[in-house]
């Protein structure tokens, strides 16, 4: 017997843990940046807009997920989707300040050349800030990913929900430590090598930064 | 050309940073805006491309309203350089300078085509066309830039400080280099600098401005320097303007003695002879080549040594006698320790050496010349001949 096959009141294999880990949190994570991106672009132009806006995701990061989910249940009803809404509200916290920054850090004399050069409003975001602000947005979202990936763990308590987290209610309602240790190896390993995939798709997205570069 | 007529710049606050600023930036020429900061010299600049709008008056292009045309099209058609550069840093060298050609819809390969014929016009080396930015000097992002605003080959050129942000010998080699550029493309370029230097050099035409964008004179520099119309532009140009002035008068009219300059492998009688006969008190010693070694006294040659082998007084710097300007020549010899200029060809070998005396006596000679056209076409104008008589003239040979 292997050390991933699962006793069956796992109600799951361990691929497929795995994978509703990965597609809850990962998700989760990719479409909160779908919201921080418009929020951030916003924030960034509009500046007196930005502190409320920080206080608003950062009081939605401090309610506790359980509440969240007793709220949601009610709409959701026991789905990935109770878990995923929570992980997406959380992700902001992180994903807007990272936004915002890496617009921000766009030098005031390339946007204006930008300006100068001729693009319009969508050209100068799309091919001159946003690429500009890929680096500190990129560093935002490894941390959400990985943050995302840890708090899922509690979407076991509403049953098969919690991807590797799973084993840890499951674990402790059949006192057995061995699906305990398992689940946590197993969200450590994940949250390392989705932070390094994203490390490399950074790379891949910004062969100009600074870092790699050699110089002349 | 680019007109500004009656142009004014009020901010909601009140304040204002042009005022009724009428000027005309002839074709092909540098017209360059100087003035202490907060003269709405760099305002007035964006007014052009319209990254700022006047609140009165207009701007015309070329004869056209800037207002008449959408201002991102008519930005990709007029060139702009600023002080850092503005680089894209994602972007390689040979991208940033295909942007505006980008823009215009020409395909990527026309337009690597043309950023690699820039390359060389700014003399960048085509090894630097796959670097980012970061990985270039200041000196060499600043050619990028000037790379990147000449691209789509726009008619106008605006350059905001674009040599301001490196050290001054890499300014020195930016600014002749530029000169040389122009020189090859005769764009129509209004140039902004707080440097009066820098207007005086590079300068066609230049407009001062004081506090609150008010114009103070617009002239040649050759004008400004000599008759600078009020107390406030005579400050700005500074105690030495007279000095700057004489750039504007060629050293190649200055007449060189040969007489003075002695092989070093000359027997001391010999030059002690040379010396008296011309009258002359220092013997200047060169090499096979004719360049300069130094200075000899002939009173204290003694002994039977050629004077090459003898202790030589340092000669400070030399002068192009064909290109240089009469101020290159003076600061020669008001450097030299034996008050004597030394004049060369390009390949630096020693044509003759000029006194500060005759030097002196070139400058008013051509002060009496400069006055006489002046007088002259004053009185063609039918004006009296007064001081500040007929427009400015150019006829004297700018020695850069």
């Amino acid at each position: 017997m292997s050390v991933f096959d699962l006793p069956s009141y796992v109600q799951n294999d361990y691929l497929g843990l795995m994978g509703q880990q990965i597609e809850v949190s990962l998700g989760a994570c990719a479409a909160g940046l779908a919201i921080s991106l418009p929020i951030g672009q916003a924030c960034a132009r509009w500046r007196h807009a930005y502190p409320p806006v920080l206080v608003f995701v950062t009081i939605l990061y401090s309610i506790p997920s359980i509440a969240m989910f007793v709220f949601l249940v009610a709409y959701t009803h026991l789905t990935e989707t109770t878990v995923f809404i929570p992980l997406v509200i959380y992700s902001l916290a992180i994903l807007v300040p990272g936004v915002v920054d890496g617009i921000r850090a766009v030098p005031p004399e390339v946007r204006i050349a930008a300006d100068a050069m001729g693009f319009g409003p969508a050209r100068r975001y799309l091919q001159v800030e946003l690429p500009i602000a890929t680096p500190t947005i990129m560093a935002a979202v490894r941390v959400a990913a990985v943050s995302s990936i840890s708090l899922m763990s509690v979407g076991g308590v509403l049953g098969n929900l919690g991807g590797f987290g799973n084993l840890f209610t499951q674990g402790l309602r059949h006192f057995e430590i061995r699906l305990v240790w398992l689940g946590l190896f197993s969200l450590l390993a994940l949250a390392l090598a989705v932070d390094l995939a994203l490390r490399a798709l950074q790379r891949l997205l910004t062969p100009w930064s600074a870092r790699r570069s050699v110089r002349a | 050309m680019i007109s500004f007529e009656r142009v004014t710049k009020r901010y909601p606050d009140g304040t204002v940073a042009v005022s009724s600023l009428s000027l005309e930036a002839p074709d092909g020429a540098i017209t360059v805006l100087v003035g202490p900061s907060g003269c709405g010299k760099t305002t007035s600049l964006r007014m052009v491309n319209r990254l700022i709008e006047p609140t009165e008056g207009r701007i015309l292009v070329n004869g056209v309203d800037a207002r008449q045309q959408p201002a991102a099209e008519l930005r990709r058609g007029i060139g702009y350089v600023i002080q850092q550069a503005g680089l894209f840093p994602h972007r390689t060298i040979v991208d940033n300078i295909a942007t505006v050609p980008r823009l215009l819809g020409q395909s990527r390969s026309a337009a690597r085509n043309r950023a690699f014929e820039l390359m060389e016009l700014v003399g960048l080396d085509k090894a630097l066309a796959k670097r980012y930015p970061h990985q270039l000097s200041g000196g060499q992002q600043q050619r990028v830039g000037v790379a990147r605003a000449l691209a789509a080959d726009p008619p106008v050129l605006l350059m905001d400080e674009p040599f301001s942000a490196v050290d001054p010998i890499v300014r020195k080699g930016l600014q002749e280099e530029f000169l040389r550029i122009q020189a090859a493309v005769a764009k129509t370029i209004l140039f902004v600098t707080h440097d009066i230097d820098e207007a005086v050099k590079l300068g066609d035409k230049i407009a001062v401005l004081r506090q609150g964008g008010i114009l103070a004179q617009f002239d040649t520099p050759d004008r400004l320097l000599a008759e600078p119309a009020d107390e406030f532009v005579e400050q700005f140009l500074g105690t030495d303007r007279g000095i700057k002035r004489l750039t504007f008068y060629t050293a190649n009219g200055l007449n060189l003695l040969g007489g003075p300059v002695v092989a070093a492998d000359t027997e001391p009688a010999a030059a002690r002879e040379a010396a008296l006969s011309g009258g002359f008190p220092w013997l200047l010693v060169v090499d096979e080549q004719r360049r300069p070694l130094g200075w000899t006294n002939p009173e204290a040659l003694s002994g039977s040594q050629p004077v090459g082998k003898t202790r030589l007084v340092s000669f400070g710097h030399v002068f192009r006698a064909d290109t240089d300007s009469l101020r290159a020549a003076l600061d020669s010899a008001v450097l030299s320790p034996t008050g004597w200029a030394v004049g060369v060809d390009a390949e630096g070998g020693v044509i003759g050496v000029v006194s500060q005396e005759t030097i002196a006596d070139a400058i008013r000679a051509a002060h009496a010349t400069q006055a006489h056209v002046d007088v002259a076409v004053g009185d063609v104008e039918g004006e009296p001949a007064a001081e500040d008589a007929g427009p400015e003239d150019r006829s004297l040979e700018q020695a850069r």
